[in-house]
């Protein structure tokens, strides 16, 4: 929350660190917040409580689906542990599935590859176009979400969304983790576990893969692994025909 | 024209005096005026048995509506794995009927529109009770809609959270306007110092069912993700079959009114009526074919359009469902002299249509969700999340029952609705003749 005195303290701070340090590019203005680029491009760097998400950030991941081991689920384990998605119904296809494996092969070759799919954090996400309540939202970085405040459950976005990456909580939920609210009859997906990215971590999944096959960073600071990464190796955005500008880029597809 | 055998009222002379626009003074006053015109009387029933008949009607509709918001309740409390819904089939058998009730609400206000907008005389008569179906049909499919919510309680955030971009958001300014201008329509229409307004009430009653149609449609236009949708062609496919469905209601309520008060629609009007609605059908019938001929012509869709008209279970859906007895069947029956002239083959065609409807937007809604995303097209896909394959949905009771208990909110409206205000269509021969019609 902005306040007059909060205002003007940023004003002096960024006038000062403008004019002695010479560091960067500062933009300031009454209701917006300090944004400098030094300290958005620090990929793991924790967001200060009370400050918005900076648009300078777009984080995103890369998966290299050559290193994905088949029959592999750590990355799915770990998500789901890490965002309390434990329930368990009779019909598996009403269970959310923030993430999963998805086994493909190549028509013309036989080619087997496996990855993991989750939201693409769509810079043009269908998701949010199509909200009636504005619950689905894209963050400033890039993160899209579902605010579990204003979602009705009219589950348009989960028919919107080209990589079935949303989920309906079938049931009444208890043991939730704190940090991550879920509740029934509300729609769910991958926050690229927003919570530890705001505190400077990396998502679980990325954390957990044995085999270093995500790369979580922002995609918008040339320096950061992986936009040097996707700078040298070709990847691939998926259904790239509907150019929702995607922030997950997959390798070896 | 004069009455002939008992319960069976051919036509009526004109009136010795009119209002401004006259045509929908009420029976009852024509009675107390001219009283030799009238020895019509409800057919068999006497008054009190009439009256006990309503009282069933309505306690019949009040109790579907009451099981329907009951199994909403449970709905809500167990959540949606009570459903035969899943995270791929996510808008079931509520959405069918929902959207039914919805497209033929638009599309029931198309006779009034045919009146007040296009001029035809015979059809002003029946305006009222276009405006009053329409209301209690969208009032039905709302109901269903809003009660099938995984928030059904947040309704008001739907109100207090507006997004510019999604369709559902554009349905907070569409249904309440609709409600209005139908409202004030059928003021209009019933008000005598009101009757001036009739036309340009009318005429916005006429844009704004089309701009809600064309919403309805969007809903569907705008999904980029599925096969099955994504394309214009649906805004005015909905319209056109909003017309059609719209009629085929009017008609079956009309013809029921009219033996409830031991009547006989007028041959004229059948006639017309029918007419009308086989264009309709036809209509429907064209931009089927060229809503498939088009997905089928692009190779990415061929899987698809193979799917569901050919090797799934939504395919005899469409065959025989929507097409046969939806359609063709409708059509010969209108066609066919010996059929087409009676009352009765009218209304089972009509009846056919709304029964084709109902597959129609099963195909169209459950079908188009049964067909796995292509999301990596060139490659054999599968996964925990039903990635590659073909879903199956069956609904369960609670969702049945609160699909019809939005049937059930629109019979008792509309049952309520008939009983305390002037709505049975009343022709004037005299006039229409006059007017050429």
């Amino acid at each position: 929350m902005s306040t007059p005195d909060n205002n003007a303290r940023r004003k002096f701070i960024a006038a000062a660190g403008a004019g002695v340090a010479g560091l960067g590019f500062t933009a300031i203005a009454p209701g917006l917040h300090l944004m400098a680029v030094g300290e958005a491009n620090a990929a793991t760097e924790a967001r200060k409580a009370g400050t918005a998400a900076s648009p300078a950030v777009r984080w995103g991941l890369l998966i290299d689906a050559n290193k994905c081991a088949p029959g592999c689920t750590k990355c799915i384990d770990a998500c789901h542990t890490e965002n309390g998605v434990s329930e368990k119904l009779p019909d598996p296809r009403q269970n959310s599935q923030w993430i999963r494996k998805i086994e493909l092969v190549d028509r013309r070759n036989g080619r087997k590859t496996e990855l993991p799919m989750m939201c693409q954090h769509c810079a043009n996400p269908p998701c949010v176009d199509v909200c009636p309540t504005g619950a689905s939202m894209k963050r400033a970085d890039g993160i899209v979400l579902v605010d579990r405040h204003t979602c009705i459950g009219c589950r348009y976005c989960m028919m919107a969304c080209p990589y079935k990456a949303r989920s309906l909580v079938h049931v009444p939920l208890t043991e939730q983790n704190p940090e991550v609210p879920r509740g029934q009859g509300c729609v769910e997906s991958c926050t690229l576990c927003v919570h530890r990215v705001d505190k400077g971590q990396t998502p679980a999944c990325v954390e957990s893969c044995p085999e270093g096959a995500m790369v979580f960073g922002d995609l918008n600071d040339p320096s950061s692994a992986i936009a040097k990464r996707i700078a040298s190796v070709p990847t691939t955005q998926v259904r790239g025909d509907l150019r929702l500008d995607l922030g997950v880029r997959y390798q070896g597809i | 024209m004069m009455k002939h055998a008992k319960g069976e009222l051919i036509a009526r002379p004109h009136p010795p005096s009119r209002g401004a626009t006259g045509q929908f003074a009420s029976l009852k006053r024509y009675q107390s005026l001219r009283p030799s015109y009238f020895t019509l009387t409800m057919a068999t029933l006497n008054p009190r048995h009439e009256e006990g008949f309503f009282y069933l009607l309505a306690a019949i509709g009040g109790l579907v509506s009451a099981v329907g918001i009951g199994a909403a309740l449970y709905m809500e409390h167990s959540g949606h794995v009570v459903t035969g819904m899943n995270n791929q089939i996510v808008w079931g058998l509520p959405h069918v009927f929902a959207i039914f009730l919805i497209v033929a609400a638009s599309g029931v206000l198309n006779v009034a529109s045919m009146g007040s907008v296009f001029g035809r005389t015979m059809y002003k008569p029946r305006a009222p009770l276009s405006g009053l179906l329409a209301l209690a049909m969208i009032s039905g499919g709302l109901a269903v809609i809003m009660l099938d919510l995984g928030r059904a309680d947040r309704i008001i955030v739907a109100a207090t959270h507006f997004n510019p971009t999604s369709v559902f958001g554009w349905n907070v300014i569409l249904y309440p306007v609709f409600y209005g201008v139908v409202a004030v329509y059928l003021w209009t229409m019933m008000e005598r110092r009101m009757y001036p307004w009739m036309k340009v009430a009318g005429f916005a009653t006429f844009i704004w069912r089309i701009v809600l149609t064309t919403g309805t449609g969007s809903i569907f236009a705008f999904l980029v993700a599925r096969q099955a949708y994504g394309t214009a062609l649906l805004a005015p496919m909905f319209i056109i079959m909003s017309f059609c469905w719209g009629l085929a209601v009017f008609l079956v309520v009309q013809s029921t009114m009219y033996a409830w008060n031991g009547l006989t629609l007028p041959p004229l009007v059948l006639q017309r009526m029918k007419n009308l609605l086989a264009t309709f059908i036809a209509a429907v019938l064209y931009f089927t074919i060229v809503l498939h001929l088009a997905n089928a012509y692009y190779a990415k869709n061929i899987a698809f359009e193979y799917f569901i008209l050919f090797d799934s279970e939504f395919a005899s859906m469409f065959w025989i469902g929507q097409i046969l007895v939806g359609t063709l069947l409708p059509l010969a029956l209108l066609f066919y002299p010996p059929t087409a002239a009676r009352a009765l083959w009218v209304n089972i065609a009509a009846l056919l249509v709304v029964v084709g409807a109902y597959f129609h937007l099963y195909v169209f809604i459950i079908g188009g969700q049964a067909f796995p995303l292509d999301i990596f097209p060139g490659y054999d896909v599968k996964s925990s999340f039903m990635d590659g394959a073909v879903d199956h949905y069956s609904a369960s009771l609670p969702e049945l029952l609160l699909s019809l208990g939005g049937l059930g909110i629109a019979f008792t409206m509309t049952t309520i609705g008939v009983r305390i205000l002037r709505f049975l269509p009343q022709d004037d021969f005299a006039q229409l003749e006059a007017a050429g019609d």
